[in-house]
C-alpha cells in the first residue's frame, strides 16, 4: 500500500494536474497570510475594546481579512475540485485505454472486474483526497510558517517554543500512527472475514432456508456481526487514542506558550495586543497538522484507488505489430505447428500440430479446462503460443495487424457479453453503419425475428446492463447474428449451445448450422448436438490434440 | 461527495415472475427512514445520549477553553492581584485537558453504541429477509448495495444525529451565556447561529441534493461503459469495435468532468459563507457589546467566544451534506424492516430491551403439525407427497405457470419431471419447497396441506437440491454440514463419493478443511455442483428434490453422477428429479413430461419412447447425438 501522501507519478501522468496544483499551493500561502492578517486585526480591536474604546479601522481590517478569507475557501475548493474532475478523467481515459491496448487476453478473470469497479466508482473516491485531504495538506505547511513569521516579530520568546513543540506532532503522528497501522493489518484478515460473512450469509439465503436453517442462522449472523463489533473497537480504540495522544500534545504546547505570556502580561512586560496576538495565532500552529493527519484516514480509499490507476495504467504494453503488416487471406490453409501455450501454473496446450483446409468444419470435444477455449483464443489473438507459431495463408499470425485478420473472423463466444445499448447496435457491433435490410437479413438468419417481435421497442429496445432482460438462448442468437453480419471467412464457436435447454438448443443449432455453410469453422462442443455436420473432429485432453474419426451411428455402446 | 443514489439497472428480467422484494421500493414518507432508525436506537438510546452529550461536552470545553483563556490574558493586563486569577488558570488547565478526554470517550461511547446497534439491525434485516417464503434472485450488486445500505444506519447517527444535537446543544448555551453579559450581543450571537446552524446547512442540503441529481446517471452510465469495456473486450476485439467503445466512454468522461467542475463552484459556496457568517457575526458581536458599555474584557471574551461558537454550528452543514447522502439507502433498511416482522431474539439479554420485544421466538406462520406433534416429519420416516389438480398463476390474466398438475410420489418412489424450458419445471420444484403456494388445488404431505407445516419444518421432508444452490465462504466441511448439522466423517465420505468429489477433496492439503472461497470460487463449476449435490444426499430428506442435478457436467460425468447419486439414496426415500436431460432416466418408476405448464405425458422411459410424442423426439434427438459422441472415444 502506497502511503505517501502524495503521488509523484501523478504529475507525470496528468500533466494538466500542474497548474491546478500550482494555485493551490499559491492559495494555500494565501490563507496563511489572511489567518494572521485576521488574528492581527482581531488583537487590535479587543486591546482598545479594553478601555471600551472602538478601533473603527482595526475592526474594518478584520471584516476585509474574513471576507478574504471567505472568497479564498471558495477558491479553494472550486480548484481542488477542478482538480479533482481532470485528475478522475484523465485516470479514466488512462485505463480504460490500457484496457483497449493490453487486450482481451490481459483484461480476462478478475482483473475485469477490479478494473471496471476502479475506473467507474472506484476513481470517484478521489473527490475526499482532492478536496479535504490536500488543500489540508498545503496549509499544514504554510500556516505554521506563516505564524512562526508573524510571532517572531511581535515576541520572539514565544516563537522559540512553538518552533520547538511543533515537529512533536508530526512525530507523535508517525509513531501513532505506525502502531495503528500494524494494528489494523493484524485484525485485517478477521475484519475482512466477519464484514463479509453477512453479505455471504444474505446471498445464500436461498440455499439455508432450502435447508431449513435460514432461521438459525440469524444467531449466527448476530454473533459475527457482534465478532465484527470487537474486533472494530479494538482497532478504533488505539486510533482514537492516538488522536487523544496528539491533541494533549498540542494542548501542552499552547500552555508552555500562553504560561510565561500570562506572567510578562502580569508583570506589565508585555503589551496586551501582543499577548491576544499570540493567544491566538498559537493555536492555529497546530490544527492544520493534526487536521491533514485526520483527513488523511478518511482519503485513503481515494489514495489506493490513485495508486491502483497510476500502476495499471503504467504496465508496459507487449510490441505489437507494425501498422501495415501483411493480413493473411482467411480463405487459405490454416496450421499449427507444435504450439505450447503455457499460463503461470497449468499448460493448456502441448506441442499441438494441426492443419485446418479452407471449407473444413471442425468440431473440438473435450472435458472442461482442457485448452478448447484457448485454440480458439489463439486464433482471435487474445492468446500469444509460448511455443510453436500458427500460420494463415502461410503468414505468420504473430506478425499480422491483430484488428485486419479479426476482420476475417466471426466469433461466437460461450457468453457474449450484450452491451447497454439497443438491441440493433448489439447486433451491429464493430459496424455501426450496417444498411436496415442487412441487419433485417442477420436477424433473420440467427432466428432472431420472435425475439425482436416480443420486445416493447423492437430492435431499438435498450438491452440494461450485461443484456439484462434477455434470456441466455436469446442471447446466444444475438451474437450468432452478430457473426452473420460479420460475414467472414473463418466461423469460431465456443459451445454457442452450452446452458441452453434443448428446444432454444434446436433453434441455435439451426441457425449454426446456416452460418458454417461455406465457410471454414471451428466449433467447440460441450453438448453431442453439434457434431453431426462436422467433417473431422479433435479431441483435447490434458492440452494435448487427438483426431477421431467419426464412426457411422449404430456402434450405440453406452 | 460520491454516495449519490444509484440507479438500480435491474430490468424485467427472464426471472421477474418472481415477487420483487421491498428492498427496492422506496417510500414516500419523508421522516419514516429516521424515525425507523430511531425505533432500533431505543435500546441503546442510554448509550447514544451519553455520546452526545459528551460530544457536547467536547466542543463547550473548546469554547470555554478560548472564552476563558481570553478572559485571563485581558485581566491580566489590568495586572491584577495573583488570588484573582486563580480560579481562571485553573479553569483553563481542567478544561484543555478534559476538552481531549471528553473527545476520546464521546468517540469510543458513540461507536460502540452504533457498532452494537448495527449488530442488532444486521440480524433483524437478515431474519427479516430469510422469513420470506418466496424465492428471492438478487444480483451481487443490490447484495452489497444492501450492506452497505446497513452501514448507512452507523453514519446517521455517528455522523449525523450525535454531532449535530451536541453543535444544537452547544449553540443554545452559547447564547445564554452570552445572554448574562449583554442581551444585545446574544441577540447577535443567535442570529449568526441561526445562519450557521440551519440556513446553511439547509442550503447544503439543496445543493447538494441538486448536484446528485445531475451527477448520478452520468457516474452510472460511466459504470455501464467501464463494465462493457472490461467484461466486453474480448467481444469487442474480435469484432473491431473497441476503439468506438473507448471513444464513447472517454466523451463520456470528459463530460462529467466539465460538469463536476462546473457544479463544484455552487457546492464551495456555502462554505465560503459560512466562513463569512462566522468573521461578521463577531463583528456585529463586539458592535452591539460596545454600544451597550460591555467591559472592555467581557468584549473580548463574547468576541472570541463568538467565533468559536459559530465554528461549532458550522458542523451542522457537513452534518447536512451526509445526511442528503444517506438517505437512499436509510430509506431502503427502513422500508425493509418496516415490514413489522418479528423481532429476533436478543442474545444481548443483559441490555435494556423494550417491554414488547419478547426473548422467544415467534412463528410467523401457523404451525399446526409441530417437529415434536404427531404428525411431524421426521428424518428417515417415509412420507407420501400428492400434487392434485395444482394451478400456480403469478399475475392474474396471465397463462398459469402449472396447469391442473397431479402427481404421487409415494414412500420409495422415484419420479422424473422433464420438458423443454419455461414447461413449468422450475415452479414445480418452487410448490413443493413452499416458495410458491397454488391459485388452485392441493399440495399435501400424508394429507396435511404444505402449508400447514412451519417453515423449518418442511425442509426436513421434502429439499435437497435446488436451483441456484450457494456454496458459501467456510470450508467444505462446513459447506457439507449445512445438509445435516451433526453428520459424522462416514456420512460425509459416502455423500461426496456419490457426488464425485470425495477425489478431490483427498487430494486437498487441507482435505475437509479447505475453504472454498468467495461464492466457491476456488472451485470449478463442476466442482460447485458436486459440492451442492453432496450436500443436498447428506441431508437425504424423505423426498429428495434434485434440480438440475449434473448441470454443468459433461455427458459421461452427468451420467455417472446421476446414477450415483440415485444409488446412494436410502430404499425408503422418495426421489423427485428434474431435468431438461432425458439420459439416465431409464430406471425411475415415473417420467412426467411438462409443456406449457401441462402434463404432456407421463410414464415410465420404456413406454415413452416407443410411444410418439415429445418426449420420443427429444430422446431421439439427444440420443442419436450422444452416441456419436460417446462412439468417438478412440
Amino acid at each position: 500500500m502506497n502511503r505517501r501522501p502524495f503521488d509523484p507519478r501523478l504529475l507525470r501522468r496528468v500533466p494538466a494536474a500542474r497548474r491546478d496544483l500550482a494555485v493551490l499551493a499559491l492559495l494555500g500561502v494565501l490563507a496563511a497570510g489572511l489567518i494572521v492578517a485576521q488574528a492581527t486585526a482581531l488583537a487590535a480591536v479587543l486591546a482598545t475594546a479594553v478601555d471600551g474604546r472602538l478601533d473603527r479601522p482595526a475592526l474594518a481590517g478584520f471584516a476585509v481579512a474574513v471576507a478574504a478569507r471567505s472568497a479564498l475557501v471558495w477558491a479553494q475548493g472550486t480548484v481542488s475540485a477542478r482538480l479533482a474532475a481532470t485528475v478522475k478523467a484523465a485516470l479514466r481515459a488512462d485505463l480504460l485505454g490500457a484496457v483497449g491496448r493490453h487486450g482481451p487476453g490481459w483484461v480476462a478473470g478478475q482483473r475485469a472486474g477490479q478494473l471496471a469497479t476502479l475506473a467507474g466508482r472506484g476513481l470517484d473516491a478521489l473527490d475526499a483526497y482532492f478536496t479535504g485531504y490536500l488543500p489540508q495538506l498545503v496549509l499544514s505547511v504554510t500556516v505554521p510558517v506563516a505564524v512562526l513569521a508573524r510571532v517572531v516579530f511581535a515576541d520572539w520568546g514565544s516563537a522559540v517554543i512553538i518552533a520547538l513543540t511543533l515537529p512533536l506532532i508530526p512525530v507523535f503522528g508517525a509513531l501513532l500512527g505506525w502502531q495503528a497501522q500494524a494494528a489494523t493489518e493484524r485484525q485485517w484478515r478477521r475484519l475482512s472475514l466477519l464484514g463479509g460473512h453477512f453479505l455471504d450469509m444474505v446471498a445464500g439465503l436461498p440455499t439455508l432456508r432450502a435447508f431449513g436453517r435460514a432461521r438459525a442462522q440469524t444467531e449466527v449472523v448476530r454473533r459475527m456481526a457482534d465478532g465484527h463489533r470487537v474486533a472494530t473497537m479494538k482497532t478504533l480504540r488505539i486510533a482514537f487514542l492516538s488522536a487523544l495522544v496528539l491533541e494533549l500534545v498540542a494542548t501542552l504546547s499552547v500552555a508552555l506558550v500562553a504560561v510565561p505570556v500570562g506572567i510578562r502580561l502580569l508583570g506589565g512586560g508585555l503589551a496586551l495586543q501582543t499577548a491576544l496576538l499570540v493567544l491566538l495565532l498559537t493555536p492555529e500552529a497546530y490544527l492544520p497538522l493534526r487536521a491533514a493527519g485526520s483527513r488523511f484516514h478518511a482519503s485513503m480509499e481515494g489514495l489506493t484507488a490513485l495508486d491502483e490507476a497510476l500502476t495499471v495504467s503504467a504496465t508496459p504494453v507487449a510490441p505489437r505489430a507494425a501498422e501495415g503488416a501483411a493480413t493473411p487471406n482467411g480463405r487459405g490453409e490454416i496450421r499449427f505447428e507444435s504450439v505450447t501455450v503455457e499460463y503461470e501454473r497449468t499448460t493448456a496446450l502441448r506441442d499441438v500440430t494441426l492443419t485446418v483446409r479452407p471449407g473444413e468444419r471442425i468440431a473440438i470435444i473435450g472435458p472442461s479446462g482442457a485448452g478448447k477455449s484457448t485454440l480458439l483464443g489463439l486464433l482471435l489473438g487474445f492468446v500469444t503460443p509460448t511455443g510453436g507459431r500458427i500460420t494463415v495463408d502461410g503468414v505468420d499470425l504473430a506478425a499480422v495487424d491483430p484488428d485486419a485478420w479479426r476482420r476475417q473472423l466471426a466469433w461466437v463466444p460461450q457468453r457474449a457479453h450484450l452491451f447497454a445499448a439497443s438491441l440493433a447496435d448489439n447486433i451491429r457491433l464493430g459496424a455501426p453503419d450496417t444498411p436496415p435490410d442487412a441487419l433485417a437479413t442477420a436477424v433473420h438468419d440467427a432466428a432472431l425475428d420472435d425475439v425482436v417481435a416480443g420486445l416493447p421497442d423492437g430492435l431499438e429496445t435498450l438491452l440494461g446492463e450485461r443484456g439484462h432482460g434477455l434470456s441466455s438462448g436469446q442471447r446466444q442468437r444475438v451474437a450468432l447474428a452478430r457473426a452473420f453480419l460479420r460475414d467472414a471467412p473463418v466461423v469460431l464457436l465456443d459451445e454457442p449451445t452450452a446452458r441452453l435447454d434443448t428446444a432454444a438448443e434446436a433453434v441455435v443449432l439451426d441457425a449454426t448450422r446456416r452460418l458454417v455453410t461455406g465457410r471454414t469453422a471451428l466449433l467447440v462442443a460441450h453438448r453431442p448436438a453439434l457434431l453431426a455436420d462436422a467433417d473431422r473432429i479433435l479431441r483435447i485432453e490434458d492440452g494435448r490434440v487427438t483426431e477421431l474419426t467419426p464412426e457411422p451411428t449404430g456402434k450405440a455402446t453406452r | 461527495m460520491n454516495a449519490a443514489p444509484e440507479p438500480t439497472g435491474d430490468g424485467p428480467g427472464p426471472l421477474a415472475e418472481a415477487p420483487q422484494t421491498v428492498v427496492d421500493a422506496v417510500p414516500d414518507g419523508r421522516a419514516s427512514a429516521e424515525r425507523t432508525v430511531l425505533r432500533l436506537a431505543r435500546p441503546y438510546l442510554g448509550r447514544l445520549v451519553g455520546a452526545g452529550l459528551l460530544a457536547a461536552a467536547t466542543e463547550f470545553a473548546g469554547l470555554a477553553l478560548m472564552a476563558t483563556a481570553t478572559w485571563l490574558l485581558m485581566s491580566a493586563a489590568g495586572q491584577p492581584p495573583l488570588d484573582r486569577l486563580t480560579v481562571a488558570i485553573v479553569a483553563v488547565r481542567a478544561l484543555a485537558i478534559s476538552r481531549g478526554v471528553f473527545r476520546y470517550t464521546e468517540r469510543l461511547a458513540g461507536h460502540d453504541a452504533v457498532l452494537r446497534m448495527i449488530t442488532d439491525v444486521r440480524a433483524r434485516v437478515f431474519a427479516t429477509l430469510s422469513a420470506r417464503r418466496t424465492a428471492v434472485h438478487r444480483s451481487g450488486d443490490v447484495l452489497s448495495r444492501l450492506v452497505s445500505d446497513v452501514e448507512a444506519v452507523q453514519d446517521l447517527l455517528l455522523r449525523v444525529l450525535v454531532p449535530g444535537s451536541a453543535a444544537a446543544l452547544v449553540g443554545v448555551l452559547a447564547v445564554a451565556g452570552a445572554a448574562l453579559i449583554s442581551p444585545p450581543a446574544a441577540g447577535a450571537l443567535a442570529v449568526g447561529l441561526l445562519i450557521a446552524g440551519v440556513a446553511l446547512p439547509a442550503l447544503a442540503t439543496a445543493v447538494t441534493r441538486r448536484n446528485a441529481a445531475e451527477v448520478a446517471p452520468l457516474r452510472g452510465a460511466l459504470a455501464t461503459d467501464a463494465i462493457d469495456l472490461t467484461h466486453g473486450a474480448a467481444d469487442l476485439a474480435a469484432f473491431g469495435a473497441t476503439d468506438a467503445a473507448l471513444h464513447a466512454a472517454e466523451q463520456r468522461a470528459t463530460r462529467l468532468a466539465r460538469l463536476e467542475r462546473g457544479l463544484a463552484a455552487t457546492g464551495f459556496a456555502v462554505d465560503a459563507a459560512g466562513v463569512l457568517v462566522a468573521g461578521l457575526t463577531a463583528v456585529a458581536v463586539v458592535l452591539a457589546a460596545l454600544a451597550a458599555d460591555v467591559p472592555g474584557v467581557l468584549v473580548g471574551v463574547l468576541a472570541v467566544g463568538t467565533l468559536a461558537a459559530v465554528e461549532v454550528a458550522l458542523a451542522l452543514v457537513s452534518a447536512a451534506r451526509q445526511w442528503t447522502q444517506l438517505r437512499p439507502g436509510l430509506t431502503r433498511v427502513a422500508a425493509l424492516l418496516d415490514a413489522d416482522l418479528p423481532t429476533p431474539p436478543s442474545a444481548a439479554a443483559d441490555l435494556p430491551t423494550p417491554p414488547s420485544a419478547v426473548a422467544d421466538l415467534p412463528t410467523p406462520a401457523p404451525a399446526v403439525v409441530s417437529a415434536n406433534g404427531t404428525g411431524g416429519p421426521g428424518r428417515g420416516g417415509a412420507h407420501e407427497l400428492r400434487f392434485a389438480e395444482v394451478t400456480v398463476r403469478y399475475r392474474a390474466g396471465a397463462a398459469p405457470a402449472l396447469d391442473r398438475v397431479s402427481l404421487d410420489l409415494p414412500a420409495g418412489r422415484r419420479v422424473a419431471v422433464v420438458g423443454p424450458s419455461g414447461a413449468g419445471k422450475s415452479t414445480l420444484a418452487a410448490v413443493l419447497t413452499g416458495a410458491v403456494r397454488p391459485a388452485s388445488g392441493r399440495v399435501t404431505l400424508d394429507g396435511h396441506d404444505l402449508s400447514t407445516y412451519a417453515e423449518e419444518e418442511l425442509p426436513r421432508a421434502v429439499g435437497g437440491l435446488l436451483a441456484e444452490a450457494y456454496v458459501f465462504h467456510a470450508t467444505v466441511r462446513e459447506n457439507l454440514l449445512l445438509g445435516r448439522a451433526g453428520a459424522g466423517e462416514e456420512e460425509l465420505v459416502a455423500a461426496t463419493a456419490a457426488a464425485g468429489l470425495l477425489e478431490w477433496v483427498r487430494a486437498q492439503p487441507a482435505q475437509w478443511d479447505t475453504l472454498v472461497g468467495e461464492e466457491g470460487g476456488q472451485l470449478s463449476g463442476g466442482q460447485r455442483q458436486r459440492l451442492a449435490l453432496a450436500r443436498a444426499l447428506l441431508a437425504a430428506p424423505p423426498v429428495l428434490v434434485l434440480d438440475e442435478p449434473t448441470e454443468g457436467l459433461d455427458p459421461t460425468a452427468a451420467d455417472a453422477v446421476l446414477a450415483s447419486a440415485l444409488a446412494a439414496t436410502p430404499a425408503g426415500h422418495s426421489v423427485l428429479v428434474i431435468s431438461h436431460r432425458l439420459s439416465g432416466l431409464a430406471e425411475l418408476d415415473e417420467i412426467v413430461v411438462l409443456d406449457g405448464g401441462r402434463v404432456i405425458q407421463r410414464g415410465r422411459h420404456a413406454e415413452l419412447v416407443t410411444a410418439p410424442g415429445w418426449y420420443r423426439d427429444q430422446w431421439l434427438l439427444q440420443a442419436a447425438a450422444e452416441r456419436g459422441y460417446l462412439a468417438l472415444r478412440p
